[in-house]
């Protein structure tokens, strides 16, 4: 018989509590359980990085932890970044820069970004190549995510500069 | 994925009580990057999974004790590569979990997972080879300290003995100058496993550590004591002759889809040449 354990959680800022079999994987949990669909299943050996989600803070790739482990944890996936409906500046450089084609990879390399933006918010872009080295794109748009996390640090710098911060 | 029982252990005691009544049922997951796969793709099958992150025991801080640099087996290779006494003291150990997987890895995989898992290509095995690292074990009749040269036996298979869980890795902090470098070899960049990994340590006595890996069921520690490699002086071909000793017990499988063997003993060489320079740059700088 599968085991079953409650877990509680907060997911895009919201508590959620869900019943879990102990051998689901939090991917399978956030898609299937939560139905949050935004975090892609692709290599599930974590070579790829489409099932990038925030845990605490850290990128990580969601097809390598159970569920049970982020028992108690915090939880940000692609749908918690917009606000009121409106992309987050990093998301909109994603479209702007021409970043997304088939767009499979996009939310784990939107979360590898926000998260290195959190750690680096000016970051070289050998930081950003190296930010994003576990995120593979088979539509090969380097280039324009490069530009795409590259221009959100810059317009953050300056829009910090006109505010005088 | 099959259907596994989960424990969550709240202290060491339990989990050893635990790993006692399963045996080799259980399977101890820390970081889960290697064991999550394995899982999956079935080669692990255990009845019982036991998750040691919550265990205080274990805890996943980096301090300094009585010369010895304590590093918590819970500890991420993300921490490992940013902590200011790593960086200070042992930096080929920082550069090594540095390249470990990808940030998403790095952030879940730990140092003491890393070397439980034994892989010949671990890329934090060279370092604590060349560091002299031990590695403390709990278990049922109490704590063992492990030589980390005693530890690896081959792929999967180390000497802890069953029932054993590895609560920490120790590292003695240099009691006088040391120069060290770790480098690898991948197929590509910034995402892959080691076709050859590799590190030094020169100490200003003028012994040079050498430690390599992905070249044999193990990875290898060679300590020179001639003095050649730390003299900046030495010929290149005085140099060759200490390597070929060193790299004497490098035994690559023709098999690995990674890299054949001749291309991977030609770069143990290449590896051995840059992360002697490095280090010896690296002394001159103490």
């Amino acid at each position: 018989m599968t085991q079953t354990i409650p877990i509680a959680l907060t997911v895009n800022g919201r508590p959620r509590s869900a019943e879990v079999a102990a051998h689901h994987t939090l991917l399978e949990v956030l898609r299937d359980d939560l139905g949050l669909t935004g975090t892609k299943e692709c290599c599930l050996v974590g070579e790829c990085g489409a099932c990038t989600v925030i845990l605490d803070g850290r990128s990580v790739d969601s097809c390598l932890m159970l569920a049970v482990e982020a028992d108690g944890a915090d939880v940000l996936t692609v749908e918690g970044l917009a606000t009121d409906g409106r992309l987050s500046p990093l998301q909109q450089a994603f479209l702007d820069k021409g970043g997304v084609q088939c767009g499979f990879c996009i939310p784990g390399q939107v979360m590898s970004a926000h998260a290195l933006l959190a750690h680096t918010p000016h970051p070289t872009r050998a930081e950003v190549e190296e930010g994003l080295a576990g995120n593979l794109c088979r539509c090969a748009c380097y280039e324009q995510i490069f530009e795409a996390v590259l221009s959100t640090a810059e317009a953050a710098a300056a829009a910090d500069e006109e505010a005088g911060r | 994925m099959h259907a596994f029982a989960y424990e969550r252990p709240a202290t060491l005691a339990e989990a050893l009580a635990l790993m006692q009544a399963h045996g080799s049922a259980a399977r101890l997951l820390a970081g889960g990057t290697d064991l999550i796969i394995r899982l999956r793709d079935g080669s692990a099958r255990p009845s019982v999974v036991i998750d040691v992150k919550r265990i205080p025991e274990l805890d996943p801080g980096i301090r300094v004790d009585a010369g010895r640099l304590v590093i918590g087996a819970r500890t991420v290779m993300t921490d490992i590569a940013a902590d200011a006494h790593v960086r200070r003291h042992f930096l080929a150990l920082a550069e090594a979990a540095s390249v470990v997987g990808s940030v998403q890895i790095r952030n879940r995989a730990t140092l003491a997972g890393n070397i439980c898992n034994a892989s010949p290509a671990a890329d934090t095995a060279p370092p604590l080879l060349v560091y002299d690292a031990t590695v403390v074990a709990a278990g049922p009749d109490g704590t063992r300290r492990i030589p980390i040269d005693a530890f690896f036996v081959r792929s999967g298979v180390t000497t802890l003995v069953p029932g054993e869980i590895v609560t920490a890795i120790e590292l003695p902090v240099p009691d006088g100058p040391l120069g060290a470098a770790h480098q690898r070899r991948t197929r590509r960049r910034g995402h892959d496993l080691a076709s050859v990994t590799l590190s030094v340590a020169i100490g200003g006595s003028g012994t040079t550590r050498l430690a390599y890996g992905s070249v044999g069921p193990r990875p290898v520690l060679h300590v020179d004591g001639s003095g050649v490699l730390a003299d900046a002086s030495a010929t290149a071909e005085a140099k060759a002759r200490v390597f070929e000793a060193a790299f004497a017990d490098a035994s690559p499988s023709p098999r690995s889809m990674r890299a054949g063997p001749d291309y991977r003993l030609a770069m143990l060489r290449v590896l051995g040449a840059r992360a002697v320079a490095t280090a010896l740059d690296r002394l001159a700088g103490e």
